[in-house]
């Protein structure tokens, strides 16, 4: 088991080392550069501007010299700063929207589990009936349906038209005054319309993928088998179909780890949230290269952590492949 | 979003683009009603003006404010509350002073006495002099400073500080555009000399002489500034500007029905469609004036069949400028007759006018030698047939729109044109700096000062030059010379009435429109007066009377 993880372990060093030289190219493969954005359209700026900040930023220099630049600080996690005006650490710019996305993503992933496992769960014991007619429908409604149209839609009703919802932002502006409970309502009363339409929105998948599994595991011979022994349909739902059917779901949570940091520009820009995809959209359209590297550096890890985790935990879990890898 | 006047001033001719539609470029001009005028103290009749608060919203965080660094919307609005220029435009679009008492230009047009207030201190309490401008001089040209606005300042070939609210700057040639240009910001010597500017600490915390100061700034989610009590035209009435961050318009609508803000700059679609209702008109005042920026088709002069004048004259006669106003601005908005605001000093409205006429732009066409002669409804010429490219950049849904009615309305007269949508960068990069294009759908800002050298001189055509459709007119460069030569109006204006007909004739661009800037303020705003500066030029005049007020502050 030991050996098993220092070899996937070892293994990522090469493929993120790959993954960074990829990305370092395929970015400066787009047209302009963040000196460009700097004065292209500004008649304001003299001859020599350019020369200045491409030298500024480095910019100047070979190719492969700037990603050499750059490997030898990110080996000691120095991600650089920022080519944005604001001239910050990369690592503070990401670490400022970082925990606002990670937060909301967790906290809707939470849900989207609570809700969309006995859901799909239900609609394949209840199969073909009403119920799993109507969760199909309204799963697929949520999965169709555009993110930013609903919210604003919703952000409407509840917040203008009824006033029961503040429309947008994580906090009110007087947040810092009020007391700890006093925060955690208001925090909570803000969260309730970007957290629930980012969960409606994810229902299908997770119930779906809960459904078609648990349908499988029912029609398996050792469900007909308990069944003729007698058990209750309880215990048989429970005790012997879900364990199994829901194995894969260990797969889902690994491979949705990198989607933590991932948010949606539009739903972001819909809530006023300052989020992740807000700087990685910003970033991209001045061709802030260091801060496009550090999100993306960020993201290649934690797809390689989640792959990583749901691989181990599946050898914990699954007898067949513990004793299989050795 | 108040105090647009700095911008103005640097962002001369930066194109509107982005995420914005269009109108949603907040281009608000802005000077105060002149200090010596205001009364200190602000009460009228006995009671207190002094209170409540403006809340307001920006679609972006600001990035950096130290505004010379900076080149976003949002750091600039900011700023613009929080420093002064030497000079500013008032309401009637004067050029009157600021930071500066009065100038004087010598005989020979060449330089510029710069007479300073002598009662101006910076938000620390120090006194602002002549060594503040100096220092700002300097940083402007110094190549530790990452700005992008040195231009002007590199024109300058002599600074002298003659006393301590006295300062002299020269210039190798007469060149009045230089004047509008010391509306820069201007810097505090004191806190920022010896500093690289690029680790200073007023990045996040700056310090300058205007009416307000920063309070705080809570990333990415509000900005607040307070009044300053020693402004030098008296302390402002409102007691702070809450500025918070909010990316979508319909957002930023929505807040403002619910309450939450009491201005925003509305969208076209929102001014005509939904300031109706009662839940708006009720608490809402809409003030709306022609924005600072006109749309345009630009031709590639150096293509075929572009070289041709009668070609672009027929695309511009083919092209419903109503319709494009009607339909996509709602109506709100003119049309353009050339690179200047209808209504101001330096428009000329007697010039040759393209109303929509598909007969003369087809009589055109054939006069230029086009005719259909394989019958397929498109016309050619020496085999080769009248179709193009009209590309704009993605982000802006006017602009596509756009294309996509002048792509209908061409086809009529047998002009073919195939759109295409390109991300910004690319778009300017790959297309605009290359030359490598045939006709683009693009807008400008208009700035105050009428200096347009650098998007219309033959000097200006190839590189990343602004003229970049390569428009070369001997008197055209001729005239843009005179203008920039002189310091006399009259002067000025001859020259750019002049240079606007032969625009008008050429048709190197079809102008298209001046949209209207809408802007929707909550009524329990006093003295908000509208002028051909927009509404907030005297913003530190504003006022909410007792029983509205809507904000209180323990610590004033």
């Amino acid at each position: 088991m030991a050996g098993y993880i220092l070899r996937r372990l070892l293994a990522m060093i090469p493929l993120l080392i790959g993954i960074t030289v990829i990305c370092f190219f395929v970015i400066n493969l787009a047209p302009g550069s963040a000196a460009d954005m700097r004065v292209s359209m500004n008649p304001k700026y003299s001859e020599t501007a350019r020369e200045k900040f491409e030298k500024m930023y480095g910019l100047d220099k070979p190719l492969y010299e700037q990603y050499f630049i750059w490997l030898g600080k990110f080996v000691r996690l120095d991600f650089g700063d920022s080519f944005a005006t604001d001239g910050k650490k990369v690592t503070e710019k990401i670490g400022e929207r970082l925990p606002i996305t990670v937060g909301l993503n967790v906290l809707s992933m939470f849900f989207i589990f609570l809700i969309g496992l006995p859901l799909g769960v239900a609609s394949a014991y209840w199969r073909d009936s009403v119920f799993d007619r109507a969760a199909t429908v309204a799963v697929f409604i949520g999965y169709a349906v555009p993110t930013f149209w609903l919210a604003l839609i919703c952000m409407y009703w509840f917040g203008v038209h009824l006033g029961w919802l503040p429309i947008s932002g994580l906090t009110s502006y007087d947040y810092d005054s009020l007391s700890p409970a006093g925060k955690f309502l208001d925090l909570s009363r803000h969260l309730i319309l970007p957290v629930s339409i980012s969960v409606f929105g994810a229902l299908a998948g997770i119930s779906r993928f809960a459904r078609s599994s648990t349908l499988e595991v029912l029609g398996e011979e050792y469900i007909t088998a308990a069944r003729a022994r007698g058990i209750g349909e309880g215990a048989v739902l429970f005790r012997h179909a879900l364990r199994n059917a829901l194995l894969p779901v260990v797969t889902i949570l690994g491979l949705s780890v990198p989607g933590l940091i991932g948010s949606s520009v539009i739903f972001e820009s819909v809530f006023s949230i300052p989020g992740m995809g807000q700087l990685f959209y910003m970033s991209v359209m001045m061709r802030d290269y260091p801060t496009i590297m550090g999100i993306l550096v960020i993201g290649a890890l934690l797809t390689l952590a989640g792959n990583f985790i749901a691989d181990v935990a599946y050898a914990f879990i699954d007898p067949r492949i513990r004793y299989g890898s050795g | 979003m108040i105090f647009k006047r700095v911008i103005l001033c640097v962002f001369a001719f930066s194109l509107l683009f982005g995420c914005r539609n269009g109108a949603k470029e907040e281009e608000r001009p802005q000077a105060s009603s002149g200090g010596e005028s205001r009364a200190e103290a602000p009460a009228v009749g006995g009671t207190n003006l002094a209170g409540d608060a403006l809340s307001s919203s920006e679609i972006a965080e600001p990035i950096n404010l130290i505004p010379a660094i900076s080149s976003d919307s949002a750091s600039h609005q900011i700023a613009s509350y929080i420093y002064n220029g030497l000079v500013k435009y008032d309401k009637d679009l004067n050029l009157t002073g600021d930071l500066a008492e009065s100038w004087e230009i010598s005989p020979d047009n060449k330089s510029i006495t710069f007479h300073l207030r002598k009662n101006v201190k910076w938000h620390d309490g120090e006194p602002f002099t002549a060594e503040d401008v100096k220092f700002t001089y300097e940083f402007m040209i110094s190549d530790d400073t990452p700005t992008s606005y040195d231009g002007d300042f590199r024109k300058v070939t002599d600074f002298s500080v003659i006393d301590d609210y006295t300062v002299r700057v020269s210039y190798a040639e007469p060149y009045a555009p230089a004047l509008n240009g010391w509306g820069i910001w201007i810097m505090p010597a004191h806190l920022l000399k010896g500093v690289s500017p690029s680790k200073s600490p007023l990045q996040r915390k700056p310090v300058g002489t205007g009416p307000y100061m920063l309070e705080e700034w809570d990333t990415g989610k509000s900005v607040t500034l307070k009044a300053f009590g020693d402004y030098f035209e008296g302390r402002p009435n409102l007691d702070k500007v809450m500025i918070r961050i909010i990316p979508d318009q319909a957002t930023q609508f929505m807040e403002l029905l619910n309450g939450s803000i009491d201005i925003m700059s509305l969208t076209s679609m929102q001014a005509a469609r939904q300031t109706s209702s009662a839940r708006y008109a009720d608490k809402y005042n809409t003030y709306s004036y022609l924005d600072n920026s006109y749309t345009y088709v630009g031709y590639n002069l150096r293509k075929e069949p572009f070289n041709d004048k009668r070609v672009r004259q027929a695309l511009s006669y083919a092209s419903p400028r109503q319709e494009i106003i009607d339909g996509i601005l709602f109506g709100r908005g003119v049309p353009a007759t050339g690179p200047y605001k209808p209504g101001t000093y330096w428009y000329n409205g007697d010039v040759k006018k393209y109303e929509y006429d598909p007969e003369k732009a087809a009589a055109l066409l054939a006069e230029a030698g086009w005719a259909d002669k394989d019958g397929d409804g498109i016309l050619e010429k020496n085999g080769k047939k009248l179709r193009f490219e009209l590309i704009t950049n993605q982000g802006n849904s006017t602009r596509s729109q756009i294309a996509e009615i002048l792509q209908r309305s061409w086809k009529q007269i047998g002009v073919q044109v195939d759109i295409r949508v390109l991300e910004w960068a690319t778009f300017i990069n790959e297309y605009i700096n290359k030359g490598n294009f045939s006709a683009i759908v693009m807008g400008w800002n208009i700035i105050q000062d009428p200096d347009i050298f650098d998007v219309w001189s033959s000097t200006r055509c190839g590189g990343s030059g602004l003229n970049f459709i390569c428009f070369q007119n001997e008197e055209a460069d001729r005239l843009l010379a005179a203008g920039q030569g002189s310091y006399d109006p009259a002067v000025r204006k001859a020259a750019y009435d002049k240079l606007q007909e032969i625009l008008a004739e050429e048709q190197p661009y079809t102008f298209l429109y001046v949209p209207d800037s809408n802007t929707a303020l909550s009524k329990r705003f006093k003295n908000v007066v509208p002028a051909p500066a927009g509404i907030t030029y005297n913003f530190i005049d504003w006022y909410v009377p007792e029983g509205m007020r809507k904000y209180s502050f323990a610590d004033k």
